[in-house]
């Protein structure tokens, strides 16, 4: 990072009557989005008292407490000190504690704009894979719906801003791509991302043991599978679509 | 098992309960009743220290029937209700029998209604609790033929209560606080937007409701913003300024800027204000608001302490003529429709 550049300053927040949001930045810029990470992994690691919920978001943290145990203004100073801490300290994240290994088949019918983005970044459509497959990526954040994960951050020339027109319907399990992020989506949708890949892991299944198996902060990486492997790893009866969990260090 | 019938289902009709807090993190809303406050009557007036899973009803009823003698509450939206003939009056507790059949008709005004077993509905819960949650295609709409499970009636001879509720079924002031984004809008904005008279739009659904009105309120700041964490009562301003109010199966994460939030004590009357309310927000700080504040344990006390005995009212009986005022002989049964 420049020498140069601004610290972060977070800001605390009250967010309806029992939550409270600590936000780095209001733009999704990476510096905002490493030290939201960190400051839910801080949180997670050494709750504040009367706190009964920890959400982190891009950047930012949510936290929502029960004011019988804590007031409102004492949780904001002690997690807006916290954040300072962050801002002014960067750091590399904490190694991940879970890594899945989820198998993806790219381009084809199964990632029809995957060339787009290829062009778009100056490579073969077989280059931007394998340096999607070879990214370390993480969980950033859980939303919009059950489970679904924004996942990134991609090298810096996948900065690619979101189409003008919208994709009128991805199929579940498309991996679309924007703004150095993916997202994996578990239903059918119509987005303004990109779809280059699709997967056989579903990330919502109330029928599941584990409905919404991941977690921020889990390491993401894909493996890339022949397209006619797909429809095998999709009718696994887990809805894993053959991804792997490894319990790390 | 007691079970409850239903035998016609007329408006769109799901189990609810006060759904699952505590999941932001994963991506999933509460969800659960839309009015909050009418499932906390119905335990109020069955005299129940929880909140019990209930039938909410939108735009109208249907016939029920039980497989065994059991106590009921009727809140929420009025609707018209019998049983076999009788009248029945809502925002009160009732008797029913196998074998009698409970008919709800129309919302007289309001949106959502509901029917609440005092066992409470005994459907196997998800992550702690029944509600369907439609959005996300959990659980699904009831039909005719389906009999759903209930606990049993912890005291199915107490009387029958009636409990008398402030009209939050057509709009009105709704109050709100600031929160996260609303420094995103000018001073100007703001004082608009607490000035402008809203009609509640007739489309909506459980994720939310959007508000009409001739002027705009977007924000100069909203391009680029990251997406943030969201939640029900936030109140979003769409690109072109129009103002959605969040409900409880809303999205966790919304990239659109909020202007503020409606506080929980107002989340009821927002989401009974029928298409075409009428509506106005009042901007409270957070101590006035913090004030307002009252726990579900809180609430559920206090709703207690209003409820009373209901007493016969003269213009409920079915048939004035034939119901004896005085001689002292009546046809028997109207007496006990409680």
């Amino acid at each position: 990072m420049p020498d140069d550049m601004p610290i972060l300053v977070p800001e605390a927040l009250p967010a309806g009557l029992d939550g409270v949001v600590i936000r780095f930045s209001l733009n999704p810029e990476p510096r905002a989005m490493a030290a939201a990470q960190l400051l839910a992994a801080d949180l997670a690691g050494d709750a504040p008292q009367g706190v009964t919920e920890i959400a982190p978001g891009l950047v930012s943290v949510l936290m929502r407490f029960d004011a019988a145990i804590i007031a409102r203004a004492a949780l904001m100073r002690d997690a807006l000190t916290r954040a300072q801490a962050v801002a002014a300290h960067p750091r590399a994240l904490p190694a991940p504690a879970r890594r899945w290994t989820i198998p993806a088949a790219f381009g084809g019918e199964h990632g029809p704009q995957l060339g787009q983005i290829a062009r778009a970044i100056d490579l073969s459509e077989q280059a931007a894979v394998d340096q999607l497959c070879q990214a370390d990526l993480r969980v950033l954040a859980i939303g919009y719906a059950p489970g679904q994960p924004y996942i990134g951050l991609l090298p810096e020339p996948w900065n690619l801003p979101r189409m003008s027109e919208l994709n009128p319907m991805v199929p579940a399990g498309a991996v679309v791509s924007a703004v150095r992020q993916l997202v994996m989506f578990t239903a059918a949708s119509a987005t303004g991302w990109r779809q280059i890949a699709r997967t056989g892991f579903r990330a919502f299944d109330p029928d599941r043991q584990d409905p919404m198996p991941l977690r921020a902060g889990d390491a993401i990486r894909y493996a890339a599978v022949a397209a006619d492997q797909l429809d095998g790893l999709m009718a696994r009866d887990d809805g894993l679509g053959g991804a792997r969990l490894e319990v790390l260090g | 098992m007691n079970e409850l019938q239903v035998i016609r289902a007329d408006g769109l009709l799901s189990v609810q309960d006060h759904g699952r807090p505590g999941h932001i993190a994963q991506g999933l809303s509460r969800g659960g009743a839309m009015d909050r406050l009418a499932l906390i009557e119905a335990a109020a007036l069955l005299g129940l220290n929880a909140v019990v899973a209930g039938v909410e009803m939108a735009g109208a009823g249907g016939v029920f029937a039980t497989t065994k003698p059991m106590r009921i509450a009727l809140t929420g939206a009025p609707m018209t209700a019998t049983l076999d003939d009788a009248p029945l009056q809502w925002q009160a507790s009732h008797r029913i029998e196998p074998g009698q059949h409970l008919r709800i008709g129309g919302a007289q005004s309001g949106a959502f209604s509901y029917l609440t077993p005092a066992g409470g509905i005994a459907t196997p819960p998800w992550l702690g609790s029944r509600a369907a949650h439609l959005n996300i295609g959990l659980g699904g709409m009831l039909t005719a033929g389906d009999r759903l499970p209930l606990g049993t009636d912890p005291d199915p001879e107490a009387p029958a209560r009636i409990i008398e509720v402030s009209n939050r079924f057509r709009g009105g002031l709704i109050r709100i606080i600031d929160g996260p984004q609303t420094a995103l809008f000018t001073p100007e904005t703001l004082a608009s937007f607490v000035e402008t008279r809203f009609t509640r739009a007739p489309r909506g659904n459980r994720q939310g409701v959007r508000l009409d009105a001739e002027a705009r309120f977007a924000s100069d700041q909203a391009g680029g913003l990251a997406s943030e964490m969201v939640g029900p009562g936030d109140v979003q301003m769409t690109g072109d300024g129009v103002p959605y109010v969040l409900l409880a199966e809303c999205q966790t994460m919304g990239g659109y800027p909020r202007i503020g939030t409606v506080i929980p004590t107002d989340l009821a009357q927002i989401a009974q204000t029928p298409p075409g309310g009428q509506i106005q927000f009042l901007r409270l700080s957070l101590d006035q608001a913090d004030a307002l504040y009252r726990s579900d344990a809180q609430l559920l006390r206090e709703t207690a302490g209003r409820c009373r005995n209901l007493v016969r009212d003269p213009a409920m009986i079915p048939d004035l003529l034939g119901f004896q005022l005085v001689g002292g002989v009546t046809r028997g049964d109207e007496l006990e429709d409680g």
